[in-house]
């Protein structure tokens, strides 16, 4: 199990508190799929991904990137159990999403510099050590349950 | 992996901007790295790694200017950074995981000091390079 100081807590907490879920959501979607094309793998059935604008503009990304980082809310509400909150959630990625946990560590990467880029010199060292602390267990909970 | 006319233009751009600041975002970057992926650590023991340490300064200050050198040659970037890849092959031997480490803490800078500088596309863009960086520097390892 991982352990949380008090400190990365309320690095986490004091965070999400001013995160817009639906805004910061959609831009981390958009930008894995800009940054690392090959993402786009995952979603045919999007429609227009064929340049960074449309990528940014579409609804289905956007919405779609709103459900990740809702969910990446629950993460955060249960610390100290990721895996199992995680646990269905990774048994569709595997079994019918197909999606390689790489993917989890990228999306995870993206989200902490769209943080960056929101807080600017709030986002201190120690506030980004504990974020990608953060995406990283999120991502090892994701792929927990692969087979 | 190739870097474009579009991803050329927008890191020279980019770096462009940053300008006299590079050396802060350097620092900066290292500093980042230390505390997020400690063990990175392990390439200095010879180093003060405290808060604001002089070694971390003028270590930053080095890793900027090769950067910016490799931006000035993006046509060449194994040209401009053949001795420092010698040099890493040779001597430092930095493992090759630890340059998406410091790319990572690098685009961050970015993003917490210059957020309208990093668009999509520029994003994009700047983590090409430097993936291109760390694999010119890894290049001669074996």
């Amino acid at each position: 199990m991982v352990h949380w100081s008090a400190e990365e807590k309320q690095l986490i907490a004091s965070v999400w508190a001013k995160v817009n879920v639906e805004q910061c959501g959609a831009e981390a979607l958009a930008r894995l799929l800009i940054v690392y094309p090959w993402t786009q793998r995952f979603f045919d059935n999007f429609g227009n991904l064929s340049s960074p604008t449309a990528i940014v503009g579409n609804p289905k990304v956007r919405a779609h990137g709103k459900k990740v980082l809702t969910s990446f809310g629950e993460a955060i509400k249960n610390l100290d159990n990721l895996k199992g909150t995680y646990s269905k959630l990774s048994e569709l990625h595997c079994e019918k999403l197909h999606v390689d946990p790489e993917n989890f560590r990228l999306l995870g990467d993206i989200l902490v510099i769209v943080l960056a880029a929101h807080f600017t010199k709030d986002f201190t060292p120690a506030c980004q050590a504990t974020w990608q602390k953060l995406v990283g267990v999120v991502a090892h909970a994701l792929a927990h349950k692969y087979h | 992996m190739v870097l474009s006319a579009a991803d050329k233009a927008n890191v020279k751009a980019a770096f462009c901007k940053i300008g006299g600041q590079a050396d802060e975002y350097g620092a900066d970057a290292l500093e980042r790295m230390f505390v997020t992926y400690p063990q990175t650590k392990t390439y200095f023991p010879h180093f003060d790694l405290g808060k604001g340490s002089a070694q971390v300064k003028g270590h930053g200050k080095k890793v900027a200017a090769a950067l910016v050198e490799a931006a000035n040659h993006i046509d060449d970037i194994a040209g401009a950074l053949s001795k420092l890849s010698d040099l890493h092959a040779q001597k430092l031997r930095v493992d090759p995981v630890n340059f998406k480490l410091l790319g990572q803490c690098f685009l961050v800078v970015v993003a917490a000091r210059n957020p309208s500088l990093l668009t999509p596309e520029v994003h994009a863009s700047l983590d090409k390079f430097l993936c291109a960086v760390g694999t010119v520097l890894t290049a001669k390892y074996r």
